[in-house]
């Protein structure tokens, strides 16, 4: 139960700067912006706006990709568990698939079975498109999580996380931890995760806009996979190429476990290393204070427990009890919050695991 | 009649030269990339650190490559390797194996790895499939039974059982123990290639299968086990990748199989079978390896890496169509 409470503050903690403007969400990535106590404080006003009380029943069709990775498998997860929390929610997923044509198909049996809303993360929002625009056309709200379509009228609501914002995060940590060292000309090494997709460049873009405030700059980047395997690869590596590193920005958690094992096996220590998106086990291995990895910025997958809420909400014609408007947003960008050895314990409960 | 019989034994040693010629050619290209090394990262580069770096990465897929060695000589192809090495690290690192220790846990990857190179072996022998369709339907079902297993996620080794792990982390002479296991597998292969029957044997089948058959050799258990053998490199590798990553995972081992068969090819090992050795396919693969380190060193991207193999891939096989060409 804790959990779930933990979960509903983190989504108004969202919603609220989100709703604010999506700039705040840059603004606020920066560490001493965001005490830890704020994702616990709104709980109670929550509940007592009610938009947790049983309304209509509602039925809720999801699609996502297959998970190959443990940030899709959180994302399925959550998803699920959030609709089970309501007993006027009827949870109807499709079989996951990383196949476009299949997921197209997907969608379009959801239409049939005139589901009263959908949650839909695409695995690629230009491909799934007219799809949900035909849900849309068909009189079905679309909630797009994360990858977003690019025609307005395609979705209701989109709600997802902030790549560039992840990238100004772990920047500001990182330009910051260099900074009080009082390091002139720091050694920066980033392992990007596929260097093609856009949300890497957004990523790497904030990465070097942020440390641009401090002075600094990337040494040398470099892409892996999203893999462990990959991440073990590119990091061995790399820590052959430079042999005094002061910091280093990893884009994955899950990559992550390969770049720590790397950096084991090489036996370096002399640097701190900032992860990405928030994994349980990289939240465990910033608590231990033994590793290197010093921060993680989250990109979280609870979004997805977020998005089956806000589906319900519109569904039920309802707003967000903490907000003004009578109707849902039209979008929610999560802000990119800064795991540390002190917060740990507070965000262990929303890691996903790898 | 009688002037053929001059020719062709003439042929003999000359063929054997040509044999050697894509060797000569390897190191020579080994050794022009570590001029490049030097040249662009004298500091970098030529470091124990980066040599015991590189052997390592080479390690797993050098295993594998061993393997596949051994099934490209004998005439077939082994498209499921990666995945193969996938279910292994999966079903070794499973809670329920991993609960009996790490000998378990080993003896489990390399069971999993030499069953699913069985199962190929006995679909084309056998079932008389096509290799390249039977190792092709155990890719996808390998990768898929991975998947399922391990339920997406990455399965971290645990604390108990960190003597995997120790694989990587214990150097004896300044190498990690799974350079050791690397090496040893290529000598065990060496050896088993070229101074048993069943390697004679394996070019035999590979080389003229009916010729093999009418020799007296049991053509279709010899390509089963070949296959087996090819599995159980894979059991293997999947150690030493649980050894390296820290982790179990469905996503091991992409794409190994397209680097296992180029580095056997540009080796010198002919995909229509019968001629080949594994120290050619070693080089090749070093190569691959040696590249990518010197990419990364230099700062540049993957998608040049990419490139740079590709055509890596077509000058030696051109190579050696060439020295194909002369031979007859």
């Amino acid at each position: 139960m804790t959990q779930n409470t933990g979960r509903r503050g983190f989504l108004l903690g969202g919603a609220v700067l989100g709703a604010g403007a999506l700039v705040s969400a840059c603004t606020s990535n920066e560490p001493a912006a965001q005490p830890s106590a704020a994702a616990a404080a709104p709980t109670t006003a929550a509940a007592a706006g009610g938009n947790d009380q049983p309304g209509t029943q509602v039925t809720i069709g999801f699609s996502a990709p297959a998970a190959d990775h443990g940030w899709i498998a959180a994302i399925a997860k959550n998803a699920e568990a959030a609709a089970k929390q309501y007993s006027d929610v009827v949870f109807k997923p499709v079989e996951p698939t990383n196949d476009i044509n299949q997921q197209i198909s997907a969608v379009e049996s959801l239409i049939q079975a005139k589901v009263d809303v959908l949650v839909l993360l695409p695995n690629d929002g230009q491909q799934l498109n007219q799809v949900a625009r035909q849900a849309m056309d068909a009189g079905i709200p679309v909630v797009n999580l994360d990858r977003v379509f690019p025609d307005k009228l395609s979705y209701r609501t989109w709600i997802g996380g902030d790549n560039y914002g992840m990238g100004v995060a772990a920047g500001h940590y990182i330009g910051k931890a260099l900074k009080e060292k009082g390091v002139s000309n720091p050694v920066i090494v980033e392992i990007q995760g596929i260097a093609t997709l856009p949300l890497t460049q957004d990523r790497s873009k904030g990465f070097a806009d942020a440390l641009k405030a401090y002075g600094f700059s990337v040494t040398a980047k470099q892409d892996a996979q999203f893999t462990v395997e990959s991440g073990t690869k590119v990091a061995s590596n790399l820590l052959q190429a430079h042999k005094k590193i002061d910091a280093i920005w990893n884009h994955d958690d899950d990559q992550g476990i390969g770049v720590l094992a790397a950096i084991k096996e090489a036996n370096r220590s002399e640097f701190i290393m900032v992860g990405g998106a928030g994994s349980a086990n990289a939240m465990r291995e910033i608590q231990s204070g033994s590793s290197v990895l010093a921060a993680t910025v989250t990109y979280s997958p609870t979004m997805a427990s977020s998005a089956i809420k806000l589906a319900r909400l519109i569904a039920q014609g309802k707003g967000m009890s903490d907000l003004t408007e009578n109707e849902v947003p039209q979008s929610i960008t999560l802000a990119s919050e800064t795991i540390t050895k002190d917060n740990a314990a507070t965000y262990l409960p929303l890691g996903f695991e790898s | 009649m009688t002037e053929a019989t001059p020719t062709s034994v003439a042929k003999r040693p000359f063929l054997g030269k040509i044999g050697e010629v894509p060797h000569l050619g390897l190191v020579a290209a080994l050794v022009l990339l570590a001029i490049v090394g030097l040249a662009t990262r004298p500091e970098n580069f030529a470091t124990s650190s980066n040599l015991v770096s590189i052997l390592a990465l080479a390690s797993t897929i050098g295993v594998i490559t061993v393997g596949m060695t051994f099934v490209i000589i004998g005439g077939g192809i082994d498209l499921s390797v990666g995945a193969v090495m996938a279910l292994s690290s999966v079903w070794a690192t499973t809670l329920a194996t991993q609960s009996y220790g790490p000998a378990v846990m080993i003896v489990c990857a390399l069971l999993v790895g030499t069953g699913a190179g069985l199962v190929n072996g006995f679909l084309i022998s056998y079932g008389r499939m096509v290799p390249f369709i039977a190792t092709l339907a155990m890719l996808v079902a390998a990768r898929g039974l991975a998947q399922r297993m391990s339920n997406q996620r990455t399965q971290l080794v645990q604390q108990a059982n960190n003597a995997i792990v120790e694989l990587s982390t214990t150097r004896v002479l300044g190498l990690p123990l799974l350079v050791y296991v690397f090496a040893l597998v290529v000598a065990l292969g060496w050896i088993l290639l070229n101074r048993t029957t069943f390697g004679r044997r394996t070019y035999a089948v590979g080389g003229n299968p009916e010729a093999a058959r009418l020799a007296g050799i049991d053509v279709r258990r010899h390509t089963m086990l070949l296959y087996g053998l090819s599995g159980l490199c894979c059991g293997i590798a999947a150690v030493l990748i649980m050894a390296r990553t820290t982790t179990g995972s469905s996503t091991h081992g992409d794409l190994y199989e397209l680097d296992a068969i180029a580095a056997v090819i540009i080796g010198g090992t002919l995909l229509t079978g019968g001629r080949g050795t594994i120290i050619g396919s070693i080089l090749g693969l070093l190569i691959f390896t040696v590249i990518t380190n010197l990419f990364i060193l230099n700062g540049l991207n993957t998608s040049d890496q990419l490139i740079a193999k590709g055509l890596i891939i077509v000058v030696a096989v051109l190579m050696q169509r060439r020295g194909a060409l002369t031979g007859t």
